[in-house]
């Protein structure tokens, strides 16, 4: 991490702070002087012999994500112990996450932070600190979404104490990120006007891990010919169960029910105060 | 391409438990991966490929069993195997959310020596 303001970089990934304005440089120890052998320490043991052993199968089976779950489930008894309700927005590039976001943070009536993934530029996090929310960005550089360990670390950044809702703008994909549990409370899967109906059936995955599901940009629905009746009957048939919400963040059209939800799940999570 | 992720994560186990059996190399690793975990077979070859280099797997094969999407109806318990993404109860015709199988993504097995 580093000592100046914070940030951190791993692996390409970084946590941009917001007064991140400094270098940061290429900090090598080896000193071309260095050139004392390592010798290694373990006993010459007549008996020791380093021939391949017998061929044989080694029964795992382990899950793979295994450690960002462990890692989720500790985000998640972190986020309920500070009484914060948690979403996971994942959407397609361009789908209208931050602008809805945006209105969100700013109408539900809950002290709201926001954690933005993107792979690269902090604009997100901007875009969030001048109407006064507070943001921290995550830019992943290759990496195609957020996994558990990178949201504690940002989160982090932000005061948690004084919040009731944490948004976590997950990068902008509809594969990728449906794998990856970030120790959210609820999942919540956007789907623009501009994309078509059947978007739910070309990305089962994703839409069946949502607990909710926005149907945003209605207000430009009618000129892009946008069937609402197709859409929602195509996510109850990838899900059941999520809760839909129609909506436009522009016009403010279905926000309230929306608002209300959020409501709804933070009193359901601890201290309402 | 999520795939490059899981194929570093997977290598990582299977690293550390051919380590602790002191094997030399290892030549095979099988991954069990469900129909509906969103993860796409050839992609995962294709970073197993690069990310063997250089480890005592480099020249280990992937084998990948694919686990079929298994759902129980929560009306009527049928079992069944969806034909689609669209989990109807072949029985009473009731949509289904949860599945018993298919969201797998797992090392099953190392072939070391």
């Amino acid at each position: 991490m580093c000592g100046t303001c914070g940030c951190v970089s791993e692996n390409g990934v970084t946590i941009l702070t917001p007064d991140h304005s400094h270098h940061h440089g290429h900090r090598d120890d080896h000193n071309p002087d260095h050139t004392h052998h390592h010798g290694h320490t373990h006993s010459h043991d007549p008996q020791h012999t380093h021939t391949p052993t017998l061929p044989r199968t080694l029964d795992l089976t382990q899950s793979v994500l295994a450690k960002n779950d462990r890692l989720a489930e500790r985000n998640r008894g972190y986020f309920l112990a500070k009484n914060l309700l948690v979403l996971n927005v994942i959407s397609s590039p361009g789908s209208g996450k931050t602008t809805l976001l945006q209105a969100t943070a700013q109408n539900v009536g809950l002290s709201c932070g926001v954690v933005v993934g993107d792979l690269e530029t902090d604009n997100d996090a901007q875009r969030f600190r001048a109407g006064g929310i507070p943001s921290i960005q995550i830019t992943t550089g290759t990496l195609c979404h957020l996994e558990a360990d990178m949201v504690l670390t940002a989160a982090q950044h932000l005061n948690l104490d004084a919040l009731q809702l944490l948004i976590i703008e997950n990068v902008g994909n509809l594969v990728c990120p449906a794998a990856y549990d970030l120790g959210e409370t609820l999942r919540v899967v956007l789907l623009s006007t501009t994309e078509g109906e059947d978007k739910p059936l070309k990305y089962p995955t994703l839409f069946k891990s949502a607990d909710v599901v926005l149907l945003t940009k209605l207000d430009i629905a009618e000129a892009v010919g946008f069937d609402e009746a197709t859409a929602l009957a195509n996510v109850q048939a990838i899900n059941p169960t999520a809760s839909i919400f129609p909506v436009s963040a522009k016009t403010g059209l279905g926000m309230a029910a929306w608002y209300d939800c959020l409501q709804d799940y933070r009193a359901g999570i601890g201290d309402p105060s | 391409m999520h795939e490059l992720s899981l194929i570093t994560e997977t290598l990582a186990i299977a690293l550390r438990n051919a380590e602790a059996e002191n094997a030399q190399q290892i030549h095979r690793l099988t991954m069990a991966i469900g129909a509906a975990s969103g993860v796409v077979p050839d992609a995962l070859q294709f970073a197993f490929d690069v990310a063997i280099q250089g480890t005592i797997a480099e020249n280990a094969e992937l084998a990948i069993e694919t686990i079929p999407v298994t759902c129980q109806c929560p009306q009527c318990q049928t079992q069944f195997s969806p034909p689609d993404w669209i989990y109807e109860c072949p029985t009473c015709q009731t949509l289904v959310s949860q599945t018993l199988t298919g969201r797998e993504i797992q090392l099953k097995s190392l072939e070391v020596s």
